[in-house]
C-alpha cells in the first residue's frame, strides 16, 4: 500500500440515534503515518466518529474502509480488523482483575498466539516506553489516573496496531497528570504511528497534528493544518469554539 | 422524608440466611448469639436428656450427609443452568431472551414445593428417574431460575467499558465474556451463590417428602417410631440452624476475601 492510499476512509457516513443525527454525511481520508486531531463541542459526534472506525458503533449509511477492508461488510471479521486498531478510552478501562503486566499480555497471548514469555518481554519493553516499569505487578486500582492511562496505551500497543484511536485520553485526568500522558502520545507520534485523537489539548494538537478536524452537530465543518487552523479559522462556529477553549 | 444514602449493593434474590457483616468486629452479634445458643442447647439436651436427644442425633446424622449431597449436587447443576439463563436474559437475540425469561417467569410463579412434586413425579413417570437424582434435578431447575437472576445482575453490574476495551483489542464476544467479564462478575456472583446454597440447603427439607432420607426425613421417621414429634423437630431445627449459621459465616468470609483487588 502506498502513502497516497488512505488507511482509513469514510464516505458519506450517517449515524442516527432516533431523531438525532450523530454523524451527518461525514467523509474523511486518513493516510498512513498521519496524525489527525478531532475537536469540537461536547455532543458533536467525535466519539461516534472514532468508534465507528472500529465498529464499536455501527453506522446507518455510508462506507468505512480500514486498511482495505470494508468495516461494515457482514463478511468482514471485525475482530481481525480491531486487532490492528488500538483504542484508548477516556476512562482507561484497564482490566481490574489483572495486574499491569497481565493487562498487557492478555491480548497478544490469546489473539496473536504469542508465548507467555515473549509477551512478558514485549510488555516489559512497552512499560519502559510509557515510563512505568516499576508497576508491572501492581493492580490497576493501585495506580493514579495518569499511570492507568499510560498502561492503557501500552496495552493497546502490545497488539502492534497499525493505527491508534484516542478518545479524549486526558479528559478524566487531574491536571497535573495530563502532561505525562501527552508525552507518551507525542513520542508515539514521533515514531510514525498513525493516530486519530479526539482531544481538547490544543497544545498537543498544535505540536503533533498534521491535520485538525472541527466537528459540530455531527458534521465536519472545517479541516486543515494547525497553522491555518488556529491562525485563520474561517467557520464562525469554529471561531467561537476556539475562543471558548483557548 | 430523607432518603437513606445508598450503600454498597449486594445482590439478594431469595431468602437465604442473613449473612453476617464481615467488617463487624464485635463479639456479641446476632450471629454469635445464635450459634452459641444453638450449640449450647444441643449439647445440654444431649447430655441431660440423652434419651431421646442423643439417640435422635445419631439417627439424624446420616440425614446430614444426604442433605449435603442433595444440596451440593443441586447447586453444581444449578450454577451452569443459572449461567446460561443469565446470559440468555442478557442476550440481544430476542428468541434466546424470550426462552430464558419465560423459564424464569414460570419458575417464579409456582411454589417451590409444587415444582418439586411436578418435576419429581414427571421424571419418575416419564423417565423412570427417582430418589435422589430426581430430587437433585428438580431442585436445580427451580434454583437455576433464581441463579439466572444472580448471574444477570452480576454480569450487568460490570462496567460497559470493560467489554468495549476487550472488543477493541480484538476479542470476540465469548472471549470477552470468559476472559474479562466473568472473572470480574464472579466476585459479585459468588456471595449470592453462597446465599442460594444456604437457602437451598434449607429447602431440601421439602424433598424429605419425596423419599429422600435427609435430615428432615430422618427426624420425621424417628418421631413416627416413638411419637415424640416436638423433641424430634427441636433437634432437627437445631441441626439446620447450626449448619446454616456456619455456612453463612463462611459466605461472609468469602465475600471479604473476594474484594482483594480493590484494596
Ligand atoms: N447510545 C446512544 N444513544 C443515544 N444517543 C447517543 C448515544 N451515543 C451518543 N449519542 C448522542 O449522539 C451525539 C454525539 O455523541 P458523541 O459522539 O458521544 O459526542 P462527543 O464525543 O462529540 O461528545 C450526542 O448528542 C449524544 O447524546
Ligand atoms: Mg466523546
Amino acid at each position: 500500500m502506498t502513502a497516497n492510499t488512505p488507511i482509513i476512509s469514510l464516505r458519506n457516513v450517517y449515524k442516527f440515534y432516533g431523531q438525532l443525527t450523530a454523524l451527518n454525511d461525514v467523509s474523511l481520508d486518513i493516510y498512513p503515518g498521519e496524525k489527525v486531531v478531532i475537536i469540537g463541542p461536547s455532543g458533536s459526534g467525535k466519539s461516534t466518529l472514532l468508534r465507528s472506525i472500529n465498529r464499536l458503533e455501527t453506522v446507518d449509511l455510508g462506507k468505512i474502509v480500514v486498511d482495505g477492508v470494508d468495516v461494515n461488510d457482514p463478511a468482514t471479521n471485525i475482530n481481525k480488523v480491531r486487532q490492528d486498531l488500538g483504542m484508548v478510552f477516556q476512562n482507561f478501562n484497564l482490566f481490574p482483575h489483572k495486574n499491569v503486566l497481565e493487562n498487557l499480555t492478555l491480548a497478544p497471548t490469546k489473539l496473536r498466539g504469542m508465548s507467555q514469555e515473549a509477551a512478558n518481554l514485549l510488555a516489559v519493553e512497552l512499560l519502559k516506553k510509557v515510563d512505568i516499569s516499576d508497576k508491572a505487578a501492581a493492580y490497576p486500582s493501585r495506580l493514579s489516573g495518569g499511570q492507568q492511562q499510560r498502561v492503557a496505551i501500552a496495552r493497546a500497543l502490545a497488539m502492534s496496531p497499525k493505527i491508534m484511536l484516542f478518545d479524549e485520553p486526558t479528559s478524566a485526568l487531574d491536571p497535573e497528570m495530563i502532561g505525562e500522558v501527552l508525552d507518551v502520545m507525542v513520542n508515539l507520534a514521533r515514531e510514525g504511528m498513525t493516530m486519530v485523537c479526539v482531544t481538547h489539548e490544543m497544545g498537543f494538537a498544535r505540536e503533533v497534528a498534521d491535520r485538525i478536524i472541527f466537528m459540530d452537530k455531527g458534521e465536519i465543518l472545517e479541516e486543515g493544518g494547525p497553522e491555518h487552523f488556529f491562525a485563520n479559522p474561517s467557520h464562525p462556529r469554529l471561531q467561537k469554539f476556539l475562543q471558548q477553549i483557548l | 422524608m430523607e432518603n437513606p444514602s445508598q450503600q454498597h449493593i449486594r445482590i439478594e434474590v431469595s431468602d437465604g440466611a442473613s449473612i453476617p457483616d464481615p467488617k463487624d468486629r464485635r463479639i456479641v452479634t446476632a450471629w454469635s448469639i445464635s450459634i452459641f445458643g444453638a450449640i449450647t442447647s444441643l449439647i445440654l439436651l444431649c447430655l441431660l436428656k440423652s434419651d431421646p436427644f442423643w439417640n435422635m442425633l445419631q439417627f439424624v446424622s446420616d440425614g446430614v450427609i444426604v442433605t449435603f449431597q442433595v444440596t451440593i449436587f443441586s447447586i453444581l447443576l444449578a450454577i451452569p443452568i443459572g449461567m446460561v439463563t443469565g446470559l440468555g436474559r442478557l442476550s440481544q437475540v430476542r428468541a434466546i431472551n424470550l426462552v430464558a425469561s419465560t423459564y424464569v417467569e414460570v419458575i417464579r410463579g409456582i411454589p417451590l414445593l409444587v415444582q418439586l412434586f411436578f418435576i419429581y413425579y414427571g421424571l419418575g413417570r416419564f423417565f423412570g428417574v427417582g430418589g435422589i437424582p430426581a430430587a437433585v434435578i428438580a431442585m436445580s431447575f427451580c434454583y437455576g431460575a433464581y441463579m439466572g437472576e444472580v448471574f444477570r445482575a452480576g454480569i450487568s453490574a460490570i462496567n460497559k467499558g470493560q467489554a468495549e476495551a476487550a472488543r477493541s483489542l480484538g476479542f470476540n464476544q465469548s472471549q470477552t465474556m470468559r476472559l474479562v467479564i466473568m472473572p470480574q462478575a464472579w466476585r459479585t456472583i459468588l456471595p449470592p451463590i453462597g446465599n442460594e446454597f444456604i437457602a437451598m440447603l434449607k429447602d431440601t427439607s421439602l424433598v424429605s417428602i419425596l423419599a429422600v432420607a435427609d435430615i428432615m426425613r430422618r427426624g420425621t421417621e424417628y418421631a413416627g417410631q416413638y411419637f415424640n414429634y416436638f423433641e424430634a423437630f427441636t433437634l432437627v431445627a437445631l441441626v439446620y440452624l447450626i449448619i446454616t449459621l456456619i455456612l453463612s459465616k463462611g459466605v461472609s468470609i468469602m465475600e471479604a476475601r473476594l474484594n482483594y483487588y480493590d484494596r
